[in-house]
């Protein structure tokens, strides 16, 4: 049997552009690439990714590998999956990159499975081991309290990567690599049931992944009345209100903006937790921010540990008085 | 509908990140004295969501574990929430098994059972957090599966099941049989019923073996595993806070405006 070479990432494309994850994948893959060897090829599937398979090129990878099919919101886990096998079955990869998307979580264990070999999900750092050339997967567990490391025993193996776990690749307009068509044709047999449709919620002012600052509220908010105030901080910031489960659980704002193991990851710049006691679950998601403040009243909550700045209090005084100082900063 | 819900029992989620201690050098976790182990919430969840469609369409509700001990202590869980049956897969051989022993031991007493047209997990493990069970179980049955489920409707014998994306929902038709996995925004289990605590203490809970389930040998246990723990270690995520007071909190929250001006945080 032919020697495992070289690395496969899953490309995503949403709404024409290359997500941002995708971009983390290059760098990471890029960065493996030069230390394992061999080649660092992408795969896109969709319709009309010339341009983006291009950009991937710039953005570190030494092959773009193009399949047409359906768009994200139409393309079935099952289809995405046995590409990605076909593919790897021809090019015989090391180790194979997905992002932990909507789509890459789902798809990887299927993949694995068609692959008859090993897959870790969610990882926040893939690294090879100097001494011995393995490639190192790190994950969080027992819900964000520890961090395992896993050696895979087979190839290729499949990683998924965590979101805002790295830098994303910078395009370097010198890079030179080749766009691949590939004609992949799927047994739709293996393709069990239907997507039937993707529904994606407008989201209100910035992403959480691409706001510069975020806003979140927890438990000690109380209701959705007190998110009104931190809507308004964000809205001043220009950035994003997030949250943790129990205001999702509760009610008190839409389940889409939880933050944390079960919800988005976030790096932003400047993270202001308000009324969050900082249960590992939620610190997994944003611990990897530049700033941290957190207000809270309890001045034993754990996110104190883990914030750089901390004011013990009432958020409901609190705010305000944050909101009327930085107003006249901003403006001075 | 015939459903068959896997639950796992793990150590429980809301202990303090204080009480968490692991032993490096075995690279496991240290289960601390006095905290029982509980069912895996997430698979509280998918028996909650079998207990609403049973409510709706009728059948019964099968609850399989695996588990070297204890195990019968998160069946009886999920029999007094209201599941009909138990089956506890316990063997020598099955201990150290990794997620594709684990769904292969599963899916071989799965077809054991026979008679079921869904199979729920939760949509992740509370303790490794890897979330692949449900997956490799669908394939090793060679079935439809959906992850990540919020809702399930029942439509002429098919399923409708609503997927949680980040930023919205996916639906997907899927005929019968089919393998879902549970996410936690189908809402809290429901606590045990009085007459379901007497009941879940009267059931005989049968346990199969390697040998009830003709499971292969080769394919479980630490020798089949895929991959290799390097490390287990509990992360340092602290920062040194510097705590800003004043008269009030008002102005100990005014300070911290000007202290994010002159760190450059905004």
């Amino acid at each position: 049997m032919a020697e495992h070479e070289g690395i496969l990432l899953g490309g995503e494309v949403i709404e024409g552009g290359i997500t941002t994850l995708t971009r983390e994948l290059l760098a990471v893959g890029r960065g493996l690439g030069n230390e394992l060897g061999g080649p660092v090829s992408i795969l896109f599937l969709g319709e009309g990714i010339s341009e983006v398979a291009q950009e991937a090129i710039l953005l570190g990878a030494d092959r773009s590998y193009v399949v047409g099919g359906p768009p994200w919101e139409r393309l079935h886990p099952d289809y995405y999956a046995e590409v990605l096998a076909a593919v790897s079955w021809q090019i015989r990869p090391r180790l194979i990159l997905l992002g932990q998307s909507d789509l890459g979580r789902d798809a990887a264990p299927r993949l694995a499975a068609r692959l008859q070999t090993v897959v870790t999900l969610d990882c926040t750092e893939v690294k090879v081991d100097s001494e011995t050339g393995r490639i190192l997967q790190t994950r969080s567990v027992y819900g964000g309290k520890a961090m395992a490391v896993w050696i895979s025993k087979h190839e290729p193996q499949v990683i998924t990567l965590r979101a805002r776990a790295v830098k994303p690749a910078e395009p370097d307009t010198s890079r030179r690599g080749e766009v691949v068509p590939l004609d992949i044709r799927v047994d739709e047999s293996k393709v069990k049931g239907t997507l039937l449709q993707t529904v994606r919620e407008p989201v209100k002012g910035v992403a959480l992944e691409e706001a510069k600052v975020v806003v979140a509220g927890g438990g000690g908010i109380g209701g959705s009345e007190g998110f009104r105030m931190l809507e308004k901080l964000a809205q001043l910031l220009g950035g994003a209100v997030g949250a943790t489960r129990v205001p999702c659980d509760e009610g008190w704002v839409s389940s889409s903006l939880e933050i944390g193991q079960t919800g988005h990851v976030v790096s932003p710049d400047l993270y202001i937790a308000v009324g969050i006691s900082g249960a590992p679950q939620h610190v997994v998601g944003c611990s990897n921010s530049k700033w941290i403040v957190a207000i809270n009243r309890d001045p034993e909550a754990p996110i104190f540990r883990v914030a750089d700045f901390g004011v013990v209090g009432d958020y409901r005084e609190a705010i305000p008085a944050l909101l009327e100082k930085l107003k006249e900063l901003l403006s001075a | 509908m015939n459903i068959i819900v896997c639950v796992k029992q793990v150590l429980d989620p809301e202990i303090p990140a204080a009480k968490f201690k692991i032993d490096a050098k075995a690279k496991c976790v240290i289960p601390p004295e006095g905290i029982p182990p509980v069912i895996n919430p997430y698979d509280a969840q998918a028996v909650e969501l079998a207990l609403r469609l049973k409510e709706q369409h009728g059948g019964k509700i099968t609850v399989l574990t695996l588990s070297d001990d204890g195990g019968d202590k998160v069946v009886k869980h999920a029999l007094s929430m209201g599941a009909d049956e138990g089956i506890v897969l316990s063997d020598e051989a099955f201990g150290g098994s990794d997620s594709f022993a684990t769904a292969y031991i599963l899916a071989r007493a799965i077809q054991k059972i026979g008679d079921y047209d869904l199979i729920l997990c939760g949509r992740q493990a509370a303790d490794w957090d890897e979330g692949l069970v449900g997956s490799l179980l669908a394939h090793f049955l060679d079935l439809p599966l959906v992850t990540l489920a919020k809702a399930i409707e029942v439509e002429d014998g098919k399923l409708v099941v609503t997927r949680v994306i980040l930023n919205g929902y996916q639906q997907f038709g899927v005929p019968l049989p089919a393998v879902v996995t549970v996410s936690n925004e189908v809402g809290q289990a429901r606590l045990p019923s009085g007459w379901g605590i007497i009941f879940a203490a009267r059931k005989q809970i049968p346990v199969w073996t390697a040998a009830d389930i003709e499971a292969d040998l080769s394919r479980v246990g630490p020798g089949a595993a895929r991959r290799e723990l390097q490390q287990l270690f509990i992360p340092s995520r602290e920062r040194g806070c510097k705590l800003i007071s004043g008269e009030s909190t008002a102005e100990a929250a005014a300070k911290l405006a000007t202290e994010l001006r002159e760190a450059g945080a905004i």
